[in-house]
């Protein structure tokens, strides 16, 4: 029953990536390429690109992909079902306990303790963000002066706009793809 | 009553709709997004409690923007809630998706799309700086040191020694208890 395998395949993808995007791809290829070999490498580094350039989860995109190219688009829906199913029940558990016990002051420390946490890891992701948009890679690269100055330029525009009037997200993001198929084409 | 209730179904399955349609660039952004839609256009939550939220669905299995989208339905509408946020959060990267491995060749070689990602590229990465300046500013203004040591410690972990997200979970949610624990216990002992 290829839609029974493709919601368990997803189904662990789910289940076993914590702390979202790149921690899944690892278990993505696991499952697509070496134990199923329902993708082949090349086509996995394709729909990799295609993931990032597109909106929405990495593992919810290569889901719909990869369920398409097997079963068509009930595949895609079975895939992503699986793939989103184990959050369901683990987080609303936890949303359950939280509102519960959310005014418990154990609950509050524990929570308190992880909000740290999550603000160095969005700072870690932006960073790497960062680079990867300026340089085209994800480390930094030791000649400093290979930047792309049309990123740069959109970057440090966005920013001002964000911090100086507090633009809607969504837009300051539309606008710089706006920015970008103009100052492309010119330069 | 029952109108009112559809109304607020409605409008959870857009807004997560309309916010899974404009994550590009991983998870995160939706921290941003969420912010802006819930925090200051709709009022419906509080800023501390975004933080809270997050915090859960970063400490959860899965993507990101489907397990904060998870707990924000919940809180709305239950269960129910929770179903339609997903719901909305899937549908837009599962109908680009279908629609893009149609032609998926052709996509990726085209030179706009190209210009425009790489445009988008640079705005994301602007939106999760600012928001990133916003959260450090909070944290930092509570005069907190433990709270700013951790936020400090916490990312050299995982930027410069690429720790495990799940033990640098576990660590401050330790940290987090014991702080607490210590609090009440000297709290008792002055004599209450």
């Amino acid at each position: 029953m290829i839609y029974l395998e493709l919601f368990f395949s997803f189904f662990q993808i789910g289940l076993f990536s914590i702390g979202g995007g790149y921690a899944a791809i690892p278990l993505i290829q696991h499952q697509v390429v070496d134990t199923h070999n329902w993708l082949t490498m090349t086509e996995f580094a394709d729909i990799m690109t295609i993931a990032e350039m597109t909106p929405g989860p990495i593992a919810i995109n290569s889901a719909t992909f990869v369920g398409i190219q097997v079963a068509g688009l009930p595949g895609a829906i079975v895939s992503t079902i699986g793939c989103v199913f184990p959050s369901c029940v683990i987080v609303l558990t936890l949303a359950y306990i939280y509102y519960k016990f959310k005014e418990l002051n154990m609950v509050k420390g524990v929570i308190a303790g992880l909000h740290p946490a999550v603000v160095a890891m969005i700072a870690s992701a932006g960073i790497s963000l960062i680079i990867m948009s300026l340089y085209g890679q994800r480390t930094i690269p030791e000649d400093l002066t290979q930047i792309n100055f049309i990123s740069l330029v959109i970057f440090g525009g966005t920013l001002a706009f964000l911090r100086k009037y507090k633009v809607n997200p969504i837009y300051a993001i539309l606008g710089s793809g706006l920015a970008g198929i103009a100052l492309y084409s010119v330069f | 009553m029952l109108e009112k209730n559809e109304n607020k179904y409605l409008k959870l399955f857009f807004s997560t709709f309309k916010l899974s349609a404009c994550t590009f660039g991983g998870g995160y952004v939706i921290v941003p997004l969420m912010k802006k839609k819930f925090v200051e256009e709709l009022e419906w939550i509080e800023e501390e409690e975004m933080l809270d939220l997050i915090a859960i669905a970063q400490s959860s299995p899965g993507a990101i923007a489907v397990n904060a989208s998870i707990i924000i339905g919940y809180h709305f509408a239950g269960v129910l809630g929770a179903l339609i946020t997903v719901l909305g959060t899937v549908l837009p990267p599962l109908i680009i998706i279908s629609v893009i491995s149609l032609f998926y060749q052709a996509f990726r070689a085209n030179l706009f799309v190209n210009m425009a990602m790489t445009g988008m590229m640079a705005g994301v990465a602007a939106v999760i700086c600012d928001v990133v300046i916003s959260m450090v500013k909070n944290i930092v203004k509570r005069k907190n040191i433990l709270s700013t040591v951790t936020l400090v410690g916490a990312f050299i972990a995982v930027y410069f020694f690429k720790v495990n997200i799940i033990i640098i979970i576990f660590v401050c949610a330790l940290i987090g208890a014991v702080n607490i624990y210590l609090n009440e216990k000297a709290r008792k002992e002055r004599g209450f």
